[in-house]
């Protein structure tokens, strides 16, 4: 079993935005172009050109139907989810070898690969399902925040954010301190009611999700002054533009 | 705590190149991160004016596009039968050898027997350019199945449509309304822009059958009935005019609502020198529109002249427009129809914006201030690929006029080199003339008959059809055609189709079973009837299987390319812009990049403008060409570092061009000066910045154009006015669809399909993670996108009793497909679709037979003819829109019935050989270890 640090210094992670993601995948892509080139074993792809093509991703889109109760729009709601780097993360007191641990300075889950086992026990315990075993490295992966970018000194500043933050065409992914009240990921938390996933888990995750704005709200209900109800026909409109013209 | 020490700091690559994306048509800059002199990681360009460093799956997946195992390898010669996929490779020399010697007698005896098609060429200003030379006039890329209604719509109407002409104004809207966009088109712009207004609030209203990707954060999503956006976009112009809330001020000066139109002939009243006029509301009498200080007056009263504002009172203030007779024919509630309209009035005019910024209009009065209408508008194929798009999208065009919501803040604006009107653009030519170039550019803008492609006996010049009574306004012509009029000999049969980047024998054609029979059809001697064909691509796909010779592509990082100002721009609305590829990897194959192939030809043949007198090459290859070829004088397919490398738009050739490029970026932007930035067809700080530019060779203000007088012209030739007269069973059609102002009616489709029988509408989408059948042999992306069900809306999924895991067959009036289905709520109730292009041949694009795309994927192109069923009268009528001959694609209407579950989708077809043999059975990617 491993120990969780008591507390850490800041809290690293991603705030996602699922009024406006648009369920496009860049995020998933791109995070696997890095990973795959950067910290620890390749992001393999068995039978990749085959019947059944089964790669590692630390990030994956999925997109969930909801049809309201007693009638209205279906909706879409894109949801990608990756590790959540939680203050209570189960994969890491589950893991027999130290291998996986949360870091004290910022609170990043990460997996040692060397010291990684490959039990899967951590993949068990994760109640979200953020952990995939590579198959061809025989070594749990996850999301890592990008830890090789975002203190990487070789990047310039601006590019010291995850993989996925940077390439988010629609700007629907935020990277930040939640563990500062102050920053702009906890304001925007703060502003548009941020929620926790499964907060019934127990498990408090770091990442927080900003819920879809209410929908469909233009349904011609009583608007006895709106302007486009008047029944003009064309002589009425002429009549009209005669008037209207003489203010120009 | 006992952390391991991690290094938080690698070095992330040796190198990083700069060059532009090609995983789809929306340009993206890339940074391309190299290790070894490998490609090792593709991130988005910061700089980049596209995508200011953001980058959509497809383009961060490039890597496994540059090692994927489909790639060719070498020239092929066909060995097998067409169609079996059997080919040796040969030489370079061989290849371009056979080419010559094939078309060469052609172009001596009669250009036209060559038919040049390219496809998703994004080098159409070359391409044309070399087909010009040649002498053919069958040239086009595949505009017509593509958009080629929105695009002609919007500059026969205002001089430019959306995406490569025009944007939202994404800083300043705060209402933006989403016409049938299959989430791409263009990609990461709408993303970013849809970021954008979310993150100021701003609000989104989605027109779309389907609910997905972008109108899945839609906050409106309207889901409208396939074929009747255009009676949905009237009865907003209905509600709008009744209500007088349209913008007067706009209308009365930069538009035609105030020329007068003879109520005899439809036409303008003009002076002698030819200028339109109007009723001038200063002195009463009649001027030229464009007269220094004149104001037009809308509700003029002129003996025998109708206002174009008055005639469309007239039209749309009918009850026939009103919200509550079009909601049952569009799925949406009255209510809800007259709640957006509301909804656009009160934004675009309680919530107008002013920028406090000077300009002068082209009647040289001065403005203090802009007036923005904020609500943006963009458009795409859901709304053009129907037989009635064209008057679709010339209706939503009105709709963006008459709030004058058009080049101004907060609306929708151009992107240099537009606005540029149809009068600007050149006409089609055709004109064939053995051993000698054509008469002028092949596609182009017709102002009325006189300008058709027509024969001396009245037949079609071009193999296509373009530019006929069929479809007089083709400008893109109708690549959809070509296979299916060459194989029928009619108008005339050819010798050789010469093709580019375009899967014909699958995704890329309507009817894709019968595409595959008149490739492979041969005559009472044996011979194919389609005698040659040579295709060019970097991949195995369907289409390789079915040519003679294979000319292979490079990838794109392994190429030179322009992304010219002269082809399809990459601009901002507030910046002229242009790129480049450069090969920043050298191919590891036999591979030229089919630019360079077509020079390399051309020197061979010796063909007119790529040799000097002598028959010296002019150009070695496309770079050579890039930087060294003038269109005019000064003016060349790159705007930036011209001269000295400190001209812009005109200049000298400058042999450091590319270099200065690379330098850049990839890319070159000019910035237009604050104040010339909006109202630019009337603004003349604009003018002379475009002037300036090499845009234009004077400044060329016009007036939006709601009534589209050529379209009046070809209306009267149908009722019998004019020498050029259309043959008489195309009359009736002519007079009903050629209307000056913009009208609904039916797709054809419901004509011929019964929709008590056939109620169903079926489209496709393309996925924002997949471009055409690119992205299948892509081992990242086809884990996103390796299957495509059947999309059900719940009343179709229940009342056929539908589950999890079953097969449905789909049958429309011309062929039946069996596939897979899976429920998708949030539809319009009569609407089925499913992603496009996912399915593949088996033995194509290097996948293993076994790969779901090859045995569950599927194409809806089985259930589209490329002609209508026969109407008795022994014509060919082509299932597209009878003003343009934009393929109708999503007319399509269907029946369903549940069937057994299957092992595979059907149609099957067999397996062809694999020119490159499979790809490797794991990957595990990392370059520089």
């Amino acid at each position: 079993m491993t120990a969780l640090p008591e507390r850490t210094e800041r809290k690293l992670g991603l705030v996602i935005d699922l009024d406006t993601c648009v369920g496009c995948h860049a995020c998933v892509i791109s995070c696997k172009g890095w990973n795959t080139e950067n910290y620890g074993a390749p992001l393999s792809d068995m039978d990749a050109y085959g019947a059944d093509p089964v790669g590692t991703f630390l990030n994956r889109v999925h997109s969930y139907e909801i049809e309201p109760e007693g009638g209205g729009c279906a909706q879409i709601v894109h949801f990608p989810k990756s590790c959540l780097h939680c203050e209570d993360a189960p994969c890491v007191t589950v893991c027999p070898t130290g291998a996986s641990y949360k870091r004290a300075e910022d609170g990043i889950v990460l997996v040692n690969e060397d010291a990684c086992i490959g039990c899967g026990l951590c993949a068990w315990a994760c109640p979200y399902g953020a952990r995939e075993m590579d198959q061809a490295a025989g070594v749990m992966k996850k999301c890592t925040l990008c830890v090789d970018r975002i203190y990487n000194e070789n990047l310039e500043e601006v590019d010291r954010v995850p993989a996925c933050v940077r390439t988010c065409p629609a700007g629907a992914r935020h990277f930040g301190d939640l563990g500062d009240p102050d920053s702009a990921v906890s304001q925007l938390v703060a502003e548009r009611g941020g929620f926790d996933l499964m907060p019934e888990q127990g498990t408090r995750p770091v990442n927080k999700y900003l819920p879809p704005r209410p929908r469909d709200r233009l349904d011609g209900g009583p608007a006895p002054s709106a302007p486009t109800r008047q029944p003009h026909d064309a002589s009425g409109f002429f009549a009209w533009l005669d008037r209207a013209l003489e203010k120009i | 705590m006992n952390q391991p020490r991690i290094d938080t700091s690698p070095r992330v690559s040796d190198e990083i190149r700069k060059t532009t994306c090609y995983m789809c048509a929306c340009r993206c800059g890339i940074n391309v991160h190299m290790k070894d002199g490998r490609v090792a990681y593709i991130e988005g360009n910061r700089d980049h004016p596209v995508n200011k460093g953001v980058l959509c799956a497809k383009g961060s997946a490039g890597i496994m596009q540059v090692n994927a195992p489909s790639r060719l390898r070498a020239p092929l010669r066909r060995v097998g039968p067409r169609g079996s996929g059997r080919f040796q490779e040969i030489s370079w020399d061989e290849a371009l050898g056979l080419a010559k010697d094939w078309l060469t007698p052609i172009r001596k005896n009669d250009p036209s027997k060559l038919a040049f098609f390219t496809g998703r060429d994004q080098s159409q200003s070359f391409t044309s350019f070399w087909a010009q030379a040649f002498g053919t006039p069958n040239y086009a890329a595949h505009g017509g199945f593509c958009s080629v209604n929105m695009a002609a719509a919007g500059i026969y109407t205002m001089g430019g449509a959306f995406w490569e002409f025009g944007q939202p104004d994404w800083d300043r809207a705060k209402l933006f309304m989403l016409f049938g966009v299959a989430e791409d088109h263009d990609s990461n712009p709408i993303k970013m822009g849809i970021g954008k207004l979310k993150a100021r609030g701003a609000r989104i209203i989605g027109v779309n059958p389907i609910r997905s990707g972008y109108n899945a954060v839609a906050d409106e999503w309207l889901g409208i009935t396939p074929g009747t956006d255009g009676l949905l976009i009237l009865a907003l112009v209905h509600c709008l005019m009744a209500a007088g809330r349209i913008d007067l001020d706009y209308l009365a000066r930069y538009t035609d609502a105030p020329l007068l139109v003879d109520e005899q002939t439809g036409l303008f009243l003009r002076d002698q020198d030819g200028r339109a006029l109007v009723i001038d509301r200063a002195t009463g009498g009649l001027a030229a529109f464009d007269g220094r200080g004149v104001r037009p007056d809308l509700n003029a009263a002129h003996p025998g002249h109708r206002t174009v504002l008055q005639l469309m009172a007239e039209r749309y203030l009918q009850p026939e427009y009103a919200p509550e007779a079009v909601a049952d024919r569009c799925g949406i509630p009255a209510a809800r129809i007259r709640a957006v309209a509301d909804e656009i009035a009160r934004v675009a005019f309680d919530e107008a914006i002013v920028l406090d910024r000077p300009w002068t209009d082209f009647r040289g009065e001065r403005h203090d201030t802009m007036t923005g209408r904020p609500v943006a508008f963009h458009a795409m194929r859901g709304i053009s690929a129907h037989s009635n798009g064209f008057q679709t999208c010339r209706a939503l065009h009105m709709l963006q006029i008459l709030l004058g919501s058009i080049e101004v803040p907060g609306g929708f604006r151009f992107k240099p080199p537009y606005p540029k009107p149809a009068t600007a653009h050149p006409k089609p030519h055709c004109k064939v003339t053995p051993d000698t170039p054509l008469d002028g550019p092949h596609l182009g803008f017709v102002h009325g008959p006189e300008d058709l492609a027509l024969k001396e006996d009245g037949s079609p010049a071009r193999i296509d059809k373009a530019f006929t009574w069929e479809n007089p306004m083709s400008a893109h012509g109708l690549m959809h055609m070509v296979i299916s009029n060459a194989h029928a000999g009619d108008p005339y049969r050819i010798d050789t189709l010469f093709m580019y980047m375009a899967n014909m024998s699958w995704n890329s054609s309507m009817n894709t079973g019968g595409v595959m029979k008149m490739l492979t059809d041969t005559d009472e001697n044996g011979d194919y009837v389609i005698p040659r064909i040579i295709y060019s691509d970097a991949y195995a796909s369907e289409m390789v299987a079915y040519a003679d010779l294979i000319l292979p592509d490079t990838t794109y990082l392994e190429r030179h390319d322009c992304i010219s100002l002269l082809d399809r721009p990459i601009c901002e609305a507030g910046a002229a812009a242009d790129a480049i590829r450069w090969p920043v990897v050298e191919p590891d194959r036999d591979v030229r990049g089919f630019q360079t192939v077509l020079i390399q030809l051309a020197n061979l043949m010796k063909l007119p403008g790529f040799v000097h007198e002598d028959g010296r090459p002019k150009w070695r290859d496309y770079a050579d060409y890039i930087v060294n070829h003038e269109r005019k004088p000064g003016i060349g397919p790159l705007a930036g570092f011209r001269g000295d490398g400190r001209e812009v738009g005109r200049g000298a050739p400058n042999p450091d061009q590319l270099k200065r490029y690379v330098d850049n970026g990839g890319f070159f932007v000019s910035h237009i000066p604050e104040g010339a930035d909006f109202y630019k067809p009337w603004n003349m700080d604009y003018q002379d910045w475009a002037v300036g530019m090499g845009l234009y060779d004077a400044p060329q203000p016009y007036l939006f154009s709601l009534y589209v007088e050529p379209l009046r012209k070809f209306q009267r030739a149908a009722e019998g006015h004019g020498e050029r007269q259309p043959p008489d069973h195309l009359r009736d059609r002519l007079r009903r669809v050629m209307e000056p102002l913009p009208i609904w009616y039916p797709p054809f489709e419901d004509d011929h399909a019964d929709p008590a029988e056939y109620p169903i509408h079926a489209l496709t989408q393309r996925p924002m993670a997949m471009y055409h059948s690119w992205g299948g042999q892509n081992a990242w992306l086809r884990q996103i996108h390796g299957r495509n069900p059947m999309y059900l809306p719940r009343g179709v999924w229940e009342s056929h009793g539908f589950a999890d895991g079953d097969w449905a067959r789909l049958s429309s009036v011309h062929g039946s497909i069996t596939v897979p289905v899976a429920l998708h709520a949030g539809l319009n109730g009569s609407t089925i679709w499913t992603w496009n292009a996912i399915g593949k041949r088996k033995g194509a694009w290097a996948l293993d037979e076994d790969a779901p795309e090859a045995t569950k994927g599927f194409l809806l192109n089985h259930l589209i003819h490329e002609l209508l069923p026969p109407k008795g009268d022994g014509m060919r009528w082509s299932n597209s829109d009878p003003i343009t001959g934009q393929a109708a694609w999503f007319d399509l209407r269907v029946k369903i019935e549940k069937v057994p579950p299957q092992d595979e989708a059907d149609p099957g077809f067999a397996a062809i050989a694999s020119p490159v043999g499979r790809g490797p059975r794991n990957l595990r990617w990392k370059v520089g270890r």
